[in-house]
């Protein structure tokens, strides 16, 4: 069972940007919020060289690394060919305009990274 | 539901790179069957030389093995001739070589038929021994020729004729070249080259008849050929002939279909036939707009447009190409473009004398180049020896840049002056696999051939994309497309005529200037809606480019759109490697304070910043800054933000001057002050720096700036479109002038011409060149009134310009970056 934990608003996020959300242990999960209001999570690390993908352009459903310009699938992570890698991806809920977390995932996933 | 079924007839490269664009845009649209007349798979047909000369191998030039076919669930039946299609029933009739019949219906059918060589009408054509040159399997027959006779001649001293002569001869033959007309390789090359051509084939043991008729062919008692007989009665003996006069596009099937053929089959923007819109056709078969092309590069391009049509996109557009030559004969450099032949002493009867040629010839070194200049642009260029700058020739033609302020500095390239990171390399041939290309990205000669051959790239697109090679700042670009050329065979470079913005759109820098000044599109999405933009919401390449040409053109109007910015732009910071940024106050011609420092020295400790430098733009860097921190580093610090981190003025330079200098002749110092307090906050295509030296001893270094200052006693000099960069550039002397303001004046005038003529990304550097050097003095020096209108626009646009590190609404600067949520 999912633990859902309210983070935000959708609107606290900007339109095709991102916030980041720390957390007490491990890295920053970036949360992205595209053009059509639809919000992804991912950890803010790019698979590349661990860019904060929180800090790069946002369009469509991807996001490009500030870093060398990584173009990341917001949906699963996954770098677009011909660059091969993956961001660790985080579950997402939406409901009445609250973004939310699933609490078991932000504790456990891409701490160690 | 059921896939609509698409028919190719014709499995060679055009086709099929068409069907692999297709598969990466809609993988399950199709249903798909292709026929080819060949036993084998789609292979490299521009490497049949090097099959030939033994220098590959068969198996190393398929570039889509039959596993491929099998995987992408493509039903391929080779040796399979297609002899009928009924446009009625829609159906395709085949004919496989045990003489079995197939019959294929289709929703969609691509034509992608080739050419076939064209064979010289003589007695004795159809002999035993006599071949053209176009399949594997004529190579195949030639290596074999060449195993068991001696003798051969090639008829035809063009591209094709000459690399089978060459093949033939390291395979041992005695090989004559039989050529009709005056010179080798007449349609490439002036009379000059072709004569050290056929110098240097010479000295390699190939013999040429020239001018020479030939008349028919002679058997022996076996029926195979024997002697090449002359129309002056003179003959040759042979035992092998091949016969390279030329190509015809392959229309035979689709004139039996009553599709509208006219040397190639007619085909429109969008690569259909137009006869029938259900059929394409693409490739050297094809006749768009008067021209079948045979060479690869335009026919990606004419597949890539089909795959979008056929993936019901119809987004594409096929314009047209411009072509170049290069000869692959190992050894032997050569290079040709446009209007080679020019018409200098209108040497064509009815054209007038309008062509200049600039020709250098060191027949010791055997190095021979011409370049034909018309009207101040370059339109054609013919390389002998040395080709190293052919890529930079071919693109300044195809832009039908201004030469006239290069013209001194054309014929010796670009290639070699001031280029750095990969060694002064710019021969790619004599490079050992272990030498490093791209010095950006680490790239090596051997990991560039490596991915061409394994993943065969055919483009400079795809070697950046694999690779990174070339991908960053673009100065190894030439020797990359060398490397393309030698590893893959052929010629890569030639391109679309204008190079769109991004993906998300066909249109070109100067396009989306264009639109957006005269259509007034204040916003980001007026402008994609307008321009019929292919994505909703642009890219990160083409969203930057738009807000600044938006902002640019219409200051005090169009609004900033932050998120279209990269983040150092959005967070007025530089972001590091590890995801901190650097902070860079601006320090005003770069002098300081005690206070100053003491504040700055405050802050490093207070917030424990790790590394504390002195630029090379006279300023202060904190680096290693955590993005929290940055509102109150740039609060503690109270200095203006130094837009280190934007496209925009970042420093102005100065020397001592003449208040301390006891060589100084003008006040450099205050001059840079009062430039930089003038100017700072003003966004620009590029990032734009200053300097003003207080005399000629130049302690500035103001030679390499996008405006460089030079005080002497009688006033200022003035230089522009320096650069210090990738590759280093000197500033050209641009005007004299009196005062200090007559300095902020003109500097003022060239920098809002910049803003408003210059693409994104664009150098000062890079667009005075494009423009030309005599174009930018017609507007500032000669034309008084527009240039006071241009410093006026300025002022204007600079006018109440907000500090982004203290007035952040006015910035549109995003507070909430700086703060993270929380679980």
């Amino acid at each position: 069972m999912a633990n859902w934990k309210v983070i935000c608003k959708v609107e606290d996020i900007p339109a095709m940007g991102a916030r980041r959300v720390a957390r007490k242990n491990g890295p920053e999960i970036a949360i992205f919020r595209t053009l059509g209001d639809k919000v992804f999570a991912l950890l803010d690390k790019c698979p590349h060289k661990g860019g904060p993908l929180s800090q790069g352009i946002v369009y469509g459903e991807s996001v490009a690394c500030p870093l060398h310009n990584w173009q990341i699938k917001l949906v699963d992570g996954e770098a677009q060919a011909p660059d091969v890698g993956c961001a660790t991806k985080f579950s997402v809920r939406v409901e009445n305009g609250d973004v939310a977390l699933d609490f078991e995932e932000v504790n456990t996933l891409g701490i160690a990274a | 539901m059921n896939k609509m079924k698409l028919v190719m007839v014709g499995n060679g490269m055009a086709g099929v790179r068409t069907l692999e664009e297709l598969l990466k845009l809609a993988p399950d649209l199709f249903d798909i069957t292709v026929f080819g007349s060949e036993i084998h798979p789609n292979y490299n047909r521009i490497l049949l030389s090097p099959v030939l000369a033994g220098e590959q191998t068969l198996d190393e030039i398929i570039l889509n093995p039959l596993t491929w076919y099998k995987d992408n669930g493509i039903t391929l039946h080779t040796g399979c001739t297609v002899t009928q299609v009924d446009r009625v029933k829609r159906e395709v009739h085949a004919q496989n070589l045990d003489g079995t019949q197939v019959v294929k219906p289709y929703d969609r059918l691509l034509l992608a038929t080739g050419s076939n060589p064209f064979m010289l009408p003589i007695p004795g054509k159809d002999l035993k021994g006599v071949l053209a040159y176009r399949d594997i399997a004529d190579t195949q027959a030639m290596i074999d020729a060449a195993k068991q006779y001696k003798e051969a001649v090639v008829i035809g001293g063009g591209l094709l004729g000459l690399e089978a002569a060459n093949g033939l001869m390291k395979r041992g033959m005695q090989v004559t070249v039989v050529h009709g007309a005056e010179w080798l390789m007449e349609r490439q090359l002036d009379k000059v080259a072709g004569g050290l051509l056929q110098e240097s084939l010479e000295e390699r043991g190939m013999k040429f008849l020239m001018r020479a008729q030939t008349q028919e062919l002679k058997a022996d008692a076996d029926g195979r050929v024997s002697a090449v007989c002359f129309k002056d009665g003179s003959h040759v003996n042979a035992q092998l002939v091949v016969m390279a006069v030329g190509i015809r596009p392959n229309t035979a099937l689709a004139e039996s279909m009553r599709l509208h053929c006219d040397r190639g089959i007619v085909v429109s923007d969008t690569l259909q036939t137009v006869t029938d819109p259900r059929i394409y056709a693409v490739g050297e078969c094809a006749s768009h707009r008067g021209i079948a092309y045979g060479l690869v590069a335009p026919l990606f391009e004419q597949g890539k447009v089909l795959a979008t049509h056929l993936a019901q996109m119809g987004i594409g557009r096929y314009t047209g190409s411009l072509t170049s030559t290069k000869l692959k004969v190992t050894g032997i450099d050569l290079f040709s473009a446009g209007d080679f032949m020019g018409n200098n002493g209108a040497a064509t009867p009815g054209l007038a004398d309008d062509t200049e040629e600039i020709i250098l010839s060191d027949p010791h070194d055997g190095v021979y180049k011409k370049l034909v200049i018309r009207n101040d642009q370059l339109v054609g260029a013919c390389l002998f020896g040395d080709t190293v700058d052919g890529s930079w020739y071919f693109k300044l033609l195809r832009e039908g840049r201004n030469v006239a302020d290069i013209r001194d500095k054309l014929m010796f390239g670009e290639s070699n002056i001031g280029d750095v990171g990969h060694e002064g390399h710019s021969k790619a041939a004599s490079m050992p696999n272990d030498a490093e290309v791209c010095g950006c990205n680490g790239v090596t000669k051997g990991a560039i051939c490596k991915a061409i051959q394994e993943k065969g790239l055919f483009t400079l697109d795809e070697v950046r994309k694999q690779t990174k090679a070339s991908a960053s700042c673009g100065s190894c670009t030439g020797l990359v497309e060398q490397i393309l050329m030698f590893t893959a065979g052929g010629d890569y470079s030639a391109t679309p005529k204008k190079k769109a913005v991004c993906g998300c759109t066909d249109h070109s820098h100067q396009e989306v200037r264009d639109a957006i000044r005269d259509e007034k599109l204040l916003t980001q999405s007026a402008v994609f809606k307008f321009l019929n933009w292919r994505t909703e919401d642009g890219c990160p390449t083409c969203r930057p480019a738009i807000n600044y040409y938006r902002l640019s053109s219409w200051p005090k109007e169009a609004q900033d759109d932050t998120q279209s910015r990269y983040i150092n732009e959005r967070s007025h910071a530089n972001i590091q490697k590890d995801g901190t940024y650097s902070v860079i106050p601006r320090m005003w011609g770069g002098e300081t304070t005690a206070d100053e420092l003491r504040r700055i020295a405050d802050v490093v400790d207070k917030y424990k910043i790790p590394t504390v430098k002195v630029t090379g733009g006279q300023r202060i860097d904190l680096l290693g800054v955590k993005k929290e921190d940055l509102v109150n580093v740039w609060k503690d610090i109270g200095m203006p933000s130094g837009h280190a981190y934007a496209k925009a003025l970042r420093t102005v330079k100065t020397c001592v001057g003449s208040e301390w200098c006891r060589m100084g002749t003008q006040d450099s110092t205050q001059m840079g002050k009062d430039l930089e307090r003038a100017m700072w906050r003003m966004y620009a295509p590029h990032k734009v720096k200053f300097a003003v030296s207080g005399c000629p001893r130049n302690c500035a270094e103001a030679g390499i700036k996008d405006v460089g200052i030079i005080g002497v006693d009688s006033g200022w000099e003035m230089y522009i479109a320096g650069n210090g960069g990738i590759k280093t550039e000197v500033a050209e002397f641009f005007t004299k002038v009196k005062t200090s303001e007559e300095v902020m004046e003109y500097t003022g005038a060239f920098m809002q011409l910049y803003r408003e003529e210059g693409w994104y990304l664009e150098r000062t550097v890079h667009y005075v060149k494009r423009v030309g050097m005599d174009y930018v003095k017609k507007m500032i020096l000669e034309d008084e009134a527009g240039r006071k209108a241009l410093w006026a626009k300025l002022q204007f646009a600079l006018e109440g310009e907000p500090d982004p590190w203290f007035e952040f609404d006015k910035a549109g600067v995003d507070t909430r970056q700086f703060k993270a949520l929380s679980v």
